[in-house]
């Protein structure tokens, strides 16, 4: 379960639209992503410069494709980028391959409705 | 990719993660709550108060940003290399991540979302003064700006200047007053 978001006491003290006491993550699958990468780099699965080169390769990638245009920039997903990054390193590093990955999402996807969690 | 595939590929992967024995939900439940709960902005808000009221911890956080707030035993991480930068009359810093938005979780907490943009990491390096008046943030002509990128190590925390009208103030009514935003050098802290 998803913790309630916090109320950092820091929050009168600024004004949006960049207040301090935000969500961290604006969908809980984000939260998921993040404590996964976390729980196993801690766990030394893998190190953070493997996983930050990875993640330094999406971006750009996606900053290549994407030209800036003002105001546009809410579609911009760092999260999946992060998951995208988690990923690659844990195929790198032969512990989830991309197929085993593709294969449980199909099937997760594939479930009736009333059963997924969205 | 949607929202939807994105979580049940999330979904999907702790499935397997789980199967393997490499972490269990509860793992993944701790360190939300973690960072949730107690890494923050707070935690870096109490280092600029304790180098405000305390010359030579400045001086040590100065040097050796990392070395000198081990003693607050944060958790969070990302701090291996911290460089605290200190704005002055003459100075105005800001930190940015241009290549990946690298943060020091451990000071600050998680990245706002906009530390997280293409704009933000573009602008602010292409021109910074105008970015910062985004932010209701009017750097004076005079004063020089700096923006601070991280590197594949290097994490940057601002050391704010302290309004005149906190001397006198306890360390942690300080704390209290010392936002994120100043520690990423968006913003200044005011007087009032």
């Amino acid at each position: 379960m998803m913790s309630e978001p916090q109320n950092l006491p820091l929050a009168d003290e600024l004004q949006p639209p960049m207040a301090n006491g935000e969500v961290l993550f604006a969908e809980p699958w984000q939260g998921r992503v993040f404590g996964m990468a976390i729980t196993l780099h801690e766990a030394g699965v893998f190190t953070w410069p493997d996983f930050q080169a990875e993640l330094i390769k999406v971006i750009a990638g996606w900053d290549a494709d994407h030209q800036e245009v003002e105001g546009e920039t809410d579609e911009y997903r760092y999260y999946e980028h992060f998951q995208t990054a988690l990923h690659q390193v844990l195929s790198n590093q032969g512990v989830v391959s991309v197929e085993a990955l593709a294969e449980r999402s199909d099937s997760f996807a594939r479930r009736p409705h009333g059963h997924d969690h969205h | 990719m949607s929202e939807t595939t994105a979580a049940i590929r999330a979904e999907a992967l702790e499935s397997l993660l789980t199967e393997r024995g490499l972490l269990s939900a509860e793992d993944v439940d701790a360190v939300i709550t973690r960072y949730n709960e107690r890494v923050g902005p707070m935690n870096g808000a109490r280092v600029v108060a304790r180098a405000w009221r305390d010359g030579d911890f400045k001086a040590r956080l100065l040097a050796d940003g990392s070395a000198a707030i081990a003693e607050f035993a944060f958790e969070g991480g990302q701090i291996d290399k911290l460089v605290v930068v200190e704005n002055t009359q003459q100075v105005h810093n800001v930190v940015v991540c241009t290549l990946c938005s690298c943060y020091p979780w451990a000071v600050l907490g998680l990245p706002p979302k906009w530390y997280k943009d293409p704009a933000y990491r573009s602008r602010i390096v292409r021109e910074p003064r105008k970015v910062l008046k985004e932010f209701g943030t009017e750097i004076p002509r005079e004063k020089k700006i700096r923006v601070w990128d991280s590197s594949a190590e290097v994490r940057y925390m601002v050391l704010p200047v302290q309004p005149q009208a906190w001397q006198g103030l306890a360390e942690a009514e300080l704390a209290r007053r010392v936002s994120r935003d100043s520690m990423i050098g968006v913003t200044v802290l005011d007087d009032v």
